[in-house]
Parts: structure tokens; sequence; C-alpha cells
């Protein structure tokens, strides 16, 4: 091997003058964190939305919730980017397209919503098939009981389903907090971009991305740490999973 | 209006190119990668339900680091570090130089024999004990067993899973964009880009994207009803 390692390179000054190359990649991890947290709600959000409407005892609810998931499942998450980012302003009247190009922080904006638009199609198939789990005789209980549909979910179904889904919902936070790598193709430089741009300054290959690695790692550790503390504290009596 | 100058012509006239060169590396890569990445992750499954201490848990390291991690990260990664792993196979003095399609085919074999591994180990798990036993009493060897009794049932009852995680694969190969590698999208970008025809290039791409990936889903959907039919 004639790879030169330099494991010092961390604390050297980065080309911008800002500070050293672990402060740039901390920089890095900040937006991640940031971008994901921000698409997780935009998933959470439209995501429970459409998940229930896909339950819905109304046939037009359901077919809009079905095409929704579709729509943002059978296209490549880089796809979709490109859409919001260089399609979008262009087919908007020119006066939106042109303040949506002038926007600051563009890619920020553009990669939580578009990545938290690719996520809630997975959130919503996953508290449709938490609603779907739920015995019949819940809703029925509910129903007998006088509730209207939203009393229902509300009340009923939506504090269960939301609790058995937890676990695959951690799943799918930790997908987005991944997926907002992407968002390097629009120019976000977060946690991969900042380690791009290190190997990039510094040719320092190998060391920019295992820290970008142990970088994610722990970001994986923390989250599935306070994951299993909500899921203990939410967990239903009676169930497998409570006490 | 919105498509008043929306350009069919760029896209009539790239389409050879698109589909020729592009569609061509995206569905060559997808093919392979999955047929790599089913044969490690299966060994990677076997390696974790062995029950040899070491080999399981350095596969269940490798599968746990990999699904940690952002594809455009290993991406990254195994672009910068397959020349050196060339050089120390082949024992030549610098970094080997490694073709676009061999070092993302290597990526992604790495990279979805993690995802794979775990749909087989599911599917491996799902089998009874009696099968197992029952050809272990017929006096077949542990590789025997495995090829010819669990293995076949385990891949037949996860093939919907499994081609499920392939059209992920399809839409995934198109992060290659990040180290410049011409797939189907690359080559949409690089038209987009000469001829300042983003609008129409990207909305082709995805048009494109979309019907494949609704008509695979929508043949896993049936397979996987015709399968639940039989058992």
């Amino acid at each position: 091997m004639n790879y030169h390692w330099n494991w010092h390179i961390f604390f050297e000054p980065e080309p911008s003058g800002t500070g050293t190359y672990l402060d740039m990649l901390l920089s890095g991890l900040v937006l991640t964190i940031e971008t994901a947290l921000f698409a997780w709600i935009i998933a959470l959000v439209f995501g429970s939305v459409v998940g229930v409407a896909r339950t819905l005892p109304s046939k037009f609810a359901a077919a809009i919730g079905f095409a929704y998931v579709e729509f943002f499942r059978n296209m490549p998450l880089l796809v979709q980017l490109f859409i919001w980012f260089f399609v979008l302003p262009e087919l908007l009247p020119r006066a939106w397209g042109l303040w949506l190009k002038q926007l600051p922080h563009a890619p920020f904006y553009t990669a939580s919503i578009g990545v938290g638009l690719f996520m809630s199609a997975r959130v919503a198939e996953q508290l449709r098939a938490g609603i779907g789990s739920l015995p019949r005789g819940q809703k029925q209980a509910a129903i007998a009981l006088g509730l209207t549909t939203a009393q229902t979910y509300a009340y009923v179904l939506l504090p269960m389903a939301f609790r058995i889904v937890l676990p695959p919902l951690t799943s799918e936070f930790l997908n987005t907090i991944k997926n907002t790598s992407v968002g390097i193709t629009i120019g976000l430089i977060e946690l991969t971009g900042e380690a791009r741009s290190m190997q990039e300054f510094s040719f320092q290959v190998f060391e920019a991305y295992t820290a970008a690695t142990v970088m994610y790692l722990l970001l994986n550790i923390v989250v599935v740490a306070a994951m299993r503390v909500i899921e203990r504290g939410v967990a239903i009596p009676g169930y497998i999973a409570g006490k | 209006m919105m498509f008043a100058n929306f350009d069919f012509d760029v896209i009539r006239r790239s389409l050879s190119y698109l589909f020729l060169e592009g569609m061509t590396f995206t569905l060559t890569l997808t093919a392979l990668s999955t047929l790599g990445g089913l044969v490690f992750g299966t060994l990677i499954a076997l390696m974790r339900l062995s029950g040899l201490g070491l080999a399981g848990r350095i596969a269940g390291l490798y599968v746990d680091l990999m699904r940690s991690l952002p594809l455009v990260l290993v991406i990254f990664w195994f672009y910068f570090l397959v020349p050196y792993i060339g050089q120390w196979l082949t024992g030549a003095a610098r970094p080997i130089h490694v073709g676009a399609f061999a070092s993302s085919l290597i990526t992604f074999i790495m990279f979805e024999a993690a995802y794979f591994s775990e749909i087989m180990r599911a599917g491996i798990q799902s089998i009874s004990k009696g099968q197992p036993a029952a050809a272990q009493a017929l006096g077949l060897t542990y590789g025997q067993t495995m090829r010819y009794v669990v293995l076949p049932q385990a891949f037949r009852n996860m093939l919907p899973v499994l081609l499920t995680q392939t059209i992920v694969l399809f839409q995934d190969t198109s992060l290659v964009y990040v180290v410049s590698i011409p797939d189907f999208l690359g080559a949409a970008s690089i038209v987009a880009q000469r001829d300042g025809r983003l609008v129409e290039m990207y909305l082709f791409a995805a048009v494109v994207y979309f019907i494949i990936c609704c008509f695979a889903s929508f043949g896993v959907r049936r397979l996987q009803a015709r399968i639940a039919i039989v058992r």
C-alpha cells in the first residue's frame, strides 16, 4: 500500500479557514440531524394522514391514499429531489419560480421536503399495517358506543396503532437519516458531503470517510437507544412488549 | 403556459443513447448485483445461523455496519477503496484502475448482500425444524441439507420480498450519479445539461422509472397472491 495515513488531519485547519477538518465534519453532522428531523416531521404528518386515509371506509379516500403511496414509492429518491429542485421552479408561474430559486438554503428545504415526502409513503404503509393489525372488535365497539369515525380514530385506533408500529417507525427514522445523504446531489453539504469535501481538499480519502462512518454509527446508536426508552414508556399493557 | 416550450424532440433525439447506454447499464447492474448480493447474502445468513461463534459475529457486524450507513457514503467508500483492494489482490505496484461498471457492481453486491442476507435469514428461520431433522435422518450432509431442502424452500417463501428488494435496488442504482457514472439517470442528466433541457429530461426519467417500478411491483403483488394460494 502506498497510501499515506494521517490521522492528525482532523485537527488541521480546513481551507476556508473557519476551523479544523473536524469542525467541518461536525457541522455536517448537525446539518444531517437538522435535515433528518425536518424531513421526519413531514413524513410523520403526511404519512399519518395518508395511512389513515387508506383504512377509511370511503373508497375515494382509500384510492387517493393508494395513488399517493404508489407515486412516491415508484420513483428513485434522487429523481424526486431533481424534480423538486430543478423542474418545479420552471413549471410554476415565473414569479414563483424565481422566488423559489432565490430562496436561501434552497437545498436544505428541498432535501427536507423531498426526503420527507418520499418517507411519508413508507410511514403511511406502516401505519396502515398497524391499524389493520388491530382486532375488528375495537372499531366495532367504538362505533357501538356512538363515536364518530373521527373520534374512533382519535381515541381508539390511532393510540393503539402508533404504539404497535413504533419499532418499524424507528427503522424508518434511521432510513430518513441515511436518505438525507442523497441531498448531496442538489448541493446539501451534510455529513457525507462534508466528508467528500474534506477528501477533495486534504486527499486523506479514508480518514474522511472513516470519520463520517463513525459519526453515522454513533448517530444510529443514539437514535436506537432513545427509541427503546420511548418504546418502553408507551408499551401497551397486556401485549408481549408491555409489562 | 407551463408546458408551452416543452421540447419533446430532445427526448426523441436522445432515446437511443438513454436506453441503449443508460438503461442497459442500469438493468445489467441491477441484475448482476441482485445475483451477487443474493449469493453473498445467503452465505452471510448461513454464517450467522451456523452457530460458529466468531464467523457468525463477524457476519452480524458486517450486516449491521452496512445497514447503518447511507448508500451514498458506501458508494464513495468503494469507489476509492476498490483500486487499493485490487492492488493488494494482484500485488501491483500502485492502486489499479477499475472501470466504472466493475466499481459500481462491487459496491452494490457488497451493500445489497447485507440486505439480502437479512431476508434469507428470515426465510431460513421460517422453515420448520422437522425439515433439516428429516434431512439429517436420511443421511444428508449439512451442505446437502441446505442445498436440497432448506434453501430452496427459504428462497421460495421469500421470493416476493427478494423481488421487492430488487425493485429498491433498481431505484438505488441511480445513486451512482454521485461518482459521475452514466446509468439511465446519469445519461438523462448529461443530455439535460448539454442541451439545457432539465425539465424535459428529468420528467421523462421520472416517468420511465415510475412505469417500470409500477409494473414490477404489480407483478410482485400478483406473484404474492399466487404463492399465498398454494400454501
